[in-house]
């Protein structure tokens, strides 16, 4: 009991919001995507695709923040393909996603032996800084927990909060939801579905992207086969559990941040099989979605929109 | 319209842009493809491995065949395979002595019972509690990943570095058909199951009800369908088909359950049943190709030194085209091709 009680330190709810951050960038990405109607199971290769772009734009230009970019913009390009599928031609929103997260796992691993001459992993690549936010890092305990951290796990709550405010509080956010809910009634309006939602899908991939990019560039500073682990799916669970909404998708990733923090700690001292504690994400967005813990209810209407 | 040619459209533009990635990455996609050709099929191993690849992917192919009847999308096959898997490997090594006749059943209906139970859960999630089954059936899959990473790593790990059981007792294994080669009886239990899903589907009454629920299942309702109970009926059998796929490879295969030993069966198995046109006998040839990309590729590695992983890549990017109908027609068009 003594040595659970050690676990809890500061150190792990630094390393939870650490853990959290690619899955809030994932989980937000996949908001825009579900509010504009269609369905995104395609993170997870978003997120490979960002986290390989990242290493390799900083590999050969030296700059993690060129990196950034890399990641952002090879994220967008996957949501902007997911969007000529399931908008221009009108294909099925699951069975694209899982050719996304295939292709992902396919050319990234592809990609590193013709770039690196190694499948498992890329060389070690400049990473991105930490900065220490000055007062807040002065603070005890909260200070050594949100203190220092790499600037992406910063700009994720900002953007958290940033898309609560265009999904919510601008007309912008008004017709994307139009799209998602009703889109006939939204080109009524005279708003453009197709392209609101292909804006959202190239935003969605590029958030997808910045958490690959956090995981590569912010976290291992190389890319490994298939790093993304999953982090995708449990994005998509994070949004689900999170009602699809900004800030509830935000406090359903620090919770999985928290258990994967957890499950480490565990795992290190050999107390649990890490295995049963990574199937908590899962069976709790079961749960939720069966209506166990609260009822989800998707605001979608994820049917490909045919102009008539 | 040839019914299959909007799949092979497809499948040669994969090839095509395929052939783009290899050029700019260096490589000769004619030597590439060539290799892969006559490593697949080009001798009498190469044919058992890649119906070896196939086997697998056929179970999980009809798997999701029979649920999208029903108008189901199961995306979970990966996880009913795992835990068939280890469920056919779990009796397979309980029982030392029992006769060929008797285990080999015993362990293929283990996996059977274990893909349902995992089939069953989101079906009954889906039926009574309105949980949509893409979430659940992809969340219990990784749950199952887990769960057979767990029994594997603790309580039945063999003794050594690997995470995997000790062998199952031989007679539990089903038997190699054409050694040198990996393939194993498994592929007749295959075919077989890809004709009775045909007839189950087309001739049975079981079969028409999943399908008029697929097709219109506020319609089906007035006619007296119960949905539910379709819903469930389904999801239980695609789980339990998958299951039985995990099953073979394990008696016939691997003859042990190693973790990670599936590179994605499950995932396959939703391309296959989309480029196999939706029908059990397009999947057997479908499989035959998705087969022949994993074993061909192997080949194509070894002598041309491409990355392996163009196979994957290929199998996206046919997943991708086959995906957008309306692309393949739009460019047919634009061809000028007349029908």
């Amino acid at each position: 009991m003594v040595e659970f009680l050690d676990i809890i330190t500061v150190g792990l709810f630094a390393a939870t919001l650490r853990l959290a951050t690619p899955i809030a960038y994932g989980s937000l990405g996949g908001l825009f995507s579900e509010r504009a109607g269609i369905v995104n199971i395609g993170l997870e290769g978003m997120m490979l695709m960002g986290a390989f772009a990242g290493v390799t734009v900083s590999y050969f230009t030296g700059n993690p923040w060129l990196g950034v970019l890399g990641a952002i913009l090879a994220g967008g390009f996957l949501g902007l393909v997911h969007g000529l599928v399931t908008v221009k031609f009108a294909g099925d929103q699951v069975v694209s996603g899982t050719g996304i997260n295939i292709f992902a796992l396919g050319f990234t691993a592809y990609m590193s032996q013709v770039i690196w001459g190694s499948r498992g992993a890329s060389e070690s690549v400049q990473e991105l800084p930490t900065i220490s936010i000055p007062l807040l890092k002065d603070i005890p305990i909260v200070g050594e927990i949100i203190g220092t951290h790499t600037p992406l796990v910063y700009l994720m709550i900002i953007i958290t909060v940033v898309s609560y405010i265009i999904l919510f509080k601008t007309p912008l956010g008004l017709r994307i939801r139009a799209v998602g809910e009703r889109p006939e009634a939204a080109d009524a309006a005279g708003v453009n579905v197709f392209k609101t939602k292909y804006l959202c899908l190239i935003i969605s991939g590029m958030l997808a992207g910045l958490g690959g990019a956090f995981l590569s560039l912010g976290h291992l500073n190389l890319f490994a086969l298939g790093m993304t682990g999953g982090r995708g799916f449990i994005a998509l669970a994070a949004m689900i559990l999170g009602k699809w909404m900004p800030f509830g998708a935000f406090g359903a990733s620090v919770l999985f941040g928290f258990a994967d923090a957890l499950q480490m700690r565990l795992q290190a001292l050999g107390l649990l099989p890490p295995q049963i504690i990574l199937t908590i994400p899962y069976i709790l967005t079961i749960a939720v979605l069966a209506g166990v813990v609260g009822k989800a209810i998707p605001p979608s209407n994820y049917k490909p929109y045919v102009k008539e | 319209m040839p019914k299959m040619l909007p799949q092979v459209i497809a499948i040669l533009l994969a090839f095509l842009v395929g052939a783009i990635v290899l050029t700019v990455t260096g490589y000769s996609p004619l030597d590439a493809y060539a290799a892969m050709l006559s490593g697949a099929f080009g001798d009498t191993f190469g044919i058992g491995q890649t119906l070896t690849q196939a086997t697998p992917i056929i179970f999980t192919a009809l798997a999701f065949l029979f649920a999208y009847k029903c108008g189901l999308f199961n995306i979970g096959a990966e996880g009913q395979f795992l835990i068939g898997a280890l469920a056919a490997a779990l009796v397979g090594i309980s029982f030392d002595g029992l006769p060929v006749f008797v285990h080999v059943p015993l362990a293929l209906l283990a996996g059977v019972a274990a893909g349902a139970f995992w089939g069953f859960m989101p079906a009954v999630l889906k039926a009574r509690l309105g949980a949509h089954e893409v979430i659940t059936t992809m969340m219990l899959s990784y749950v199952a990943l887990y769960i057979t990473g767990y029994m594997v790593n603790y309580p039945f790990k063999a003794p050594g570095w690997v995470a995997e059981t000790v062998p199952i007792s031989p007679s539990a294994e089903l038997p190699s058909i054409l050694p040198p080669t990996q393939l194993s009886a498994s592929i007749f239990v295959a075919v077989l199951l890809a004709g009775l899903t045909d007839y189950t589907l087309r001739k049975t009454i079981i079969g028409y009800e999943i399908r008029a629920i697929g097709l219109n299942p506020t319609a089906a309702e007035s006619g007296g369908i119960s949905i539910k109970k379709g819903i469930i009926l389904a999801l239980t059998i695609s789980g339990a088909m998958a299951g039985l796929g995990g099953a073979g490879e394990v008696l016939g295969v691997h003859r042990r359950f190693i973790e990670g030993f599936s590179p994605g069966y499950g995932w396959d198995g939703l391309a296959v049943a989309l480029v196999g046109g939706l029908n059990p006998a397009g999947i057997l040839l479908a499989s035959v190709l998705f087969g022949a990309l994993r074993s061909g590729g192997m080949t194509m590695t070894r002598t041309t030194h491409v990355p392996l992983d163009i196979a994957t890549i290929l199998q996206a990017l046919v997943i991708l085209f086959v995906a957008a109908p309306k692309l393949v027609k739009y460019l047919m068009k634009k061809g000028g091709f007349k029908w």
